[in-house]
């Protein structure tokens, strides 16, 4: 087919708006197709080969890539002068490649879809058959890839740099362990060996039945297997072959599949989630937790109950005056070199709402009034609820509170989400009647909560914490000023 | 269908209209004016439903706005299913009720024929329950994932997308909902026309008489003035193929979605492959192709198939082995995997064993077509297809044509299309109410609805050349991209090319292959234009809307340089 197209090759016609009135219409015909550059290979003068590599061309004064779209010719066909080889592609159209040279293409070095530099060989021309050989040999010397593989993708043919031993892993030597094994592999991981230069021959296959899987390969390269979340990282890695095929491929790699589980995909909330639980493993948290007696803030609340003021309030109240006084508490570390002192003091307080969470903000906690707060309060949980609330009004915290204590837990750690705004977030217990001895020996039984703050140990350091708590616990447990 | 009869009572046919009258005898009022009952429009409604599922509404609209019956004809036929001529149960009766009895069917009882239509499974075919209907829904699901699974393409938008997943359950149901939803459409849209559908399985009993009824139990006899076999085809298993439905299957089984596998063979590569490849790896899976011939992608344009193949498979999680057959498959079973044997199409020996978690068979599709009593009325299948001429009319053992037998769609093997059988069976009730009419299949498009699509209509590049070598013509090419088209850079979908070959001496368009966004809604354009013998140097003139896909194709008719032949269309001035 190759040559009767070749003869009535239409130009390309290249259209921009067709509004612009017919008749004129740019068209851009590739006639004159921009020609290969060649370049002898100087060998070891005993045989004069010759073998000349067939470079990307450069086809316009921008162009620092090109892709290949396809070898009009392959390997072993006869080529004349003038004769259109290769299609490369620019940013606007595909163009013919044509060769200055007669001869055979004796290999092809990127392979169609690939992309090359401007100058970098593409493919292998050999003068006769007689060394069409020796250039195959060239373009497959730097990858020991397998036979059938027409062309080696390597991009880099010259000195052929010693094989990639594909590497550290742990997997290369059980291989010959029942004889000359046949190898199977998937269709993927086959594309991963290529691309990373693995040899999958020397690979011993996790998957079903042995086979190499992507996840193999992944591993051999030492890359981290990407979170290319739709393939199905080999789920029941050893299980056996009805239940291998019957799973739904779904990720969740290494764990044993327990048939009849159901499978509930992420909301996007939850997903949200999930993405900042994982990134808050890289912020070097630690925490420290207080024992704060409350049986003045608990008559205080009785007192200012009836005028709609709800614990949230109180809390996020004491909370953001203590952090007046300790500014570094309400500061966050940004990019890891600097503090970043929030303006205002504004309180995250987390809320569970179906399904998931999510932290509407009390802003200038320190300024407002409990009863303001109390009012802001509810307009917040009612927008969170009718998930109504704009991402100002729950991104833009300074610090965090989240209580547990109405199901009567007593203590608990809460995570540091990452990318906002805090450093800190303090987690609240339940307050309980408990048995506590005053500085003079006494004891008595008094209401009291744990308070257990998390904190950034990039900006906050143990003493600012416990400094802060110190405060903290003074309010609540003298908690006339709140009211103030 | 209420464009059709709209039209035929305000007498011009577009066609006619297009020819002899001003452009303002078919304007949209018109439409308003006599779609007067209310019941008329609920029928209506029905009708085009049914025909949303099948890709052939365009192209039987063409072939009936060609050939109207007058008016009164219409209105009779709007009052139910006709009486039959003397001496007959039924003027036609159509064995089969796939999309191409069903066009059929509707067409005949327009016709005022008395029509009935058997159907031994459920009413719709293949194409509705097994086929095209179903894969799409499956399409559009894998359209969407793969669309939200790739980051760049999402990233380019500025949108940004947590982790898309799926539930198989929930993209199963999704087809059958669709499937159930059409055939309902189909069924009700005959049932309300006053179609017959008479249940059990059909068969030729001699010259004008069939028989139907359940196998092995009680059988009717009707007799027919014309009989229409329409019986369809089954997935086509090679010998040596073991299917288990569960790890070796055909599409029947694969449309299901009962599992979706981790590594799937698809053996042949021609649309049901291709378009299941799409499926499945946008799903997860990691599929490797078994193709007998030395390319993929066979019966396309050979640069298209290039073109797609790099799209479409290259950047994929497929590989893919050529000019080999697939000599033995066994499904996973002992705790071994699915094993497939491959021996060279060539030399046939034996190349390589293959061992997957599953094989879907897309080796193409064998007519359904026995026990029909063929031989009642002498007649003799080829590799099980029934002999037909361009008319679809029935040839028998000893060349000659059965009177009154007409075989259509995928029974015949002439083009295995849904609305191929459509427009064929519309061709036939054509016939048999007095009018002589021949479908041109060469104006039929096919699309393969995979992402980006593909679609086609009339000679492929190779075929053009042999066909203008042989008949002593000059051919040229014409060839636009999608990179240019405003709308697909918009969408960030530039990949795609659009061809057109065509006749430089006359402007005659012999093929128009698509690849890119759309294509199988883009190609009607050109196979309308084929079928009406419209000519390039008249449609370049025509306006597309800006900024569409449309202009793709637009641009193609506009590039093509057709020499010595002036626009035949004087449009007349109309004042706006």
């Amino acid at each position: 087919m190759s040559s009767s197209l070749l003869q009535s090759r239409v130009p390309t016609a290249l259209s921009f708006s067709s509004s612009i009135a017919g008749g004129t219409k740019p068209q851009w015909r590739f006639t004159s197709a921009p020609a290969v550059t060649f370049t002898r290979r100087t060998r070891n003068s005993t045989i004069h080969a010759k073998i000349r590599e067939i470079f990307m061309p450069a086809l316009s004064s921008t162009m620092t890539e090109g892709k290949i779209v396809s070898w009009i010719k392959s390997e072993g066909d006869v080529l004349s002068k003038g004769e259109s080889v290769v299609v490369v592609e620019s940013d606007k159209a595909d163009m013919d490649v044509e060769t200055f040279y007669d001869g055979i293409l004796a290999a092809i070095v990127v392979a169609e879809g690939e992309s090359a530099p401007v100058g970098a060989p593409i493919g292998l021309l050999a003068e006769t058959e007689a060394e069409i050989e020796e250039a195959k040999a060239k373009a497959a010397g730097a990858g020991s890839s397998a036979p059938s593989t027409p062309a080696a993708s390597a991009p880099s043919p010259p000195p052929p740099p010693a094989p990639v031993a594909a590497a550290p892993t742990p997997v290369a030597a059980p291989v010959a362990a029942d004889g000359p094994r046949k190898i199977v592999s998937t269709p993927f991981a086959k594309k991963l060996a290529k691309q990373h230069k693995v040899d999958i021959n020397k690979l011993v296959g996790t998957g079903p039945f042995g086979r190499i899987t992507p996840a193999d390969v992944e591993a051999a390269a030492g890359i981290a297997p990407a979170k290319s979340s739709a393939a199905p990282v080999t789920a029941a890695a050893h299980a056996p072959a009805a239940a291998a095929a019957a799973a739904p491929a779904k990720s969740a790699p290494t764990f044993a599949e327990i048939p009849g589980a159901t499978i509930v995909p992420f909301t996007t909330m939850q997903a949200a989630v999930s993405k900042n639980m994982i990134e808050s493993l890289s912020v070097p948290t630690f925490r420290v937790g207080y024992p704060i007696i409350t049986d003045a803030l608990d008559a205080l609340y009785e007192k200012v109950k009836p005028k709609g003021v709800t614990m949230t309030a109180l809390l996020a109240k004491a909370a953001a005056m203590a952090l007046v006084q300790h500014p570094v508490v309400n500061a966050s570390c940004k990019d890891g070199k600097s503090f970043t002192y929030n303006s205002s003091i504004n309180i995250a307080v987390a809320v569970a709402i179906n399904g998931g969470l999510i932290t509407p903000v009390l802003p200038d906690a320190d300024k407002l009034d409990l009863y303001l707060l109390s009012q802001k309060w509810k307009e917040l949980v009612e927008k969170a609820r009718s998930k109504q609330l704009q991402p100002h009004e729950y991104n833009s915290g300074t610090f965090t509170l989240s209580n547990l204590g109405m199901f009567g837990v007593d203590r608990f750690d809460a995570i540091l989400p990452p990318g906002q705004a805090w450093g800190a977030i303090m987690a609240v217990g339940a307050s309980k009647p408990t048995a506590v001895a005053d500085k003079d020996g006494y004891f008595s039984v008094k209401s009291q909560m744990l308070v257990n703050v998390t904190a950034d140990h990039r900006i906050v350091y143990g003493a600012d914490l416990a400094a802060f708590l110190k405060t903290f616990a003074k309010i609540v447990q003298e908690p006339d000023s709140l009211t103030m | 269908m209420q464009s059709s009869i709209s039209l035929s009572l305000s007498s011009p046919s577009p066609i006619t209209a297009r020819s002899n009258c001003g452009v303002d005898s078919y304007s949209p009022h018109l439409f308003f004016n006599n779609t007067t009952t209310p019941n008329q429009l609920r029928f209506c409604g029905l009708r085009r439903d049914a025909f949303s599922g099948c890709k052939s509404s365009s192209s039987n609209n063409a072939i009936r706005f060609n050939q109207l019956p007058p008016t009164n004809k219409v209105f009779a036929s709007l009052s139910g299913n006709g009486t039959p001529s003397k001496g007959f149960d039924y003027d036609l009766v159509i064995i089969g009720a796939g999309v191409g009895g069903h066009g059929a069917a509707l067409h005949a009882v327009e016709k005022g024929l008395k029509t009935a239509i058997i159907e031994g499974d459920v009413v719709g075919g293949t194409c509705v329950n097994r086929g095209c209907v179903p894969s799409k829904a499956l399409l559009a699901v894998s359209g969407r994932m793969r669309e939200l699974q790739n980051e760049p393409h999402m990233k380019s938008f500025g949108l940004q997308v947590a982790a898309a997943g799926y539930d198989r359950q929930g993209v199963a149901d999704h087809a059958q909902s669709l499937a159930t939803k059409i055939r309902n459409n189909l069924t009700n849209s005959m049932k309300a026309l006053g179609v017959d559908i008479l249940t059990g399985f059909g068969a030729v009993v001699g010259p004008q008489k069939v028989k139907y009824g359940k196998v092995g139990g009680t059988e009717t006899i009707i007799t027919a003035k014309d009989i229409i076999i329409a019986t369809g085809s089954v997935p086509f298993v090679p010998k040596g193929v073991e299917v288990d439905g569960k790890t070796v299957i055909t599409s029947d089984h694969a449309l299901k979605l009962e599992t979706v596998p981790e590594w799937i063979v698809i053996v042949g590569s021609g649309y049901i492959g291709l378009e299941f490849s799409d499926v499945y790896t946008a799903l997860g899976s990691e599929v490797t192709f078994v193709e007998a011939l030395d390319q993929l992608m066979p019966g396309f344009d050979p640069e298209i198939g290039k073109l797609a193949q790099r799209v479409l498979i290259n950047p994929r999680k497929i590989d893919f082995h050529t000019g080999v057959f697939a000599t033995k498959i066994t499904p996973a079973k002992d705790g071994k995997p699915v094993m497939i044997e491959l021996i060279d199409a060539k030399t046939k020996e034996p190349k390589d064993t293959l061992e997957v978690d599953a094989a879907l068979i897309a080796t193409g599709r064998a007519p359904f077509t026995e026990g029909l009593g063929l031989k009642s009325v002498n007649v003799q299948t080829q590799r099980g297809f029934i002999p037909v001429d361009e008319r679809m009319r029935v040839i028998d053992t000893k060349k000659k044509l059965v009177p009154h037998l007409y075989c259509i769609g995928d029974a015949n093997g002439k083009m295995m299309l849904a609305h191929a059988a459509s427009a064929q069976g519309i061709s036939v009730v054509e016939q048999v109410s007095g009018k002589d009419h021949v479908l041109n299949h060469l104006s039929i498009p096919a699309a393969c609805f995979t992402h980006p699509e593909i679609s086609m209509v009339g000679l492929t590049e190779p075929q053009a050349r042999e066909k203008a070598e042989k008949e002593g013509f000059e051919i040229s090419i014409a060839k636009t991209s999608f990179k240019a088209n405003t709308k697909a850079l918009a969408e960030n979908e530039g990949e795609g090319i659009a061809k057109m070959i065509y006749r430089p001496d006359n402007g005659e368009i012999l093929g128009v292959h698509i690849f890119g966004m759309h294509a199988a809604d883009l190609i009607h354009e050109a196979s309308n234009a084929i079928a009406l013998g419209t000519r390039i140097q008249d449609i370049k003139y025509a306006v597309h809307a800006h900024p569409t896909l449309s202009e793709v194709i637009d641009e193609l008719f506009k590039s093509a340089k057709v020499v010595g032949c002036v626009s035949s269309v004087t449009p007349e001035a109309v004042a706006v």
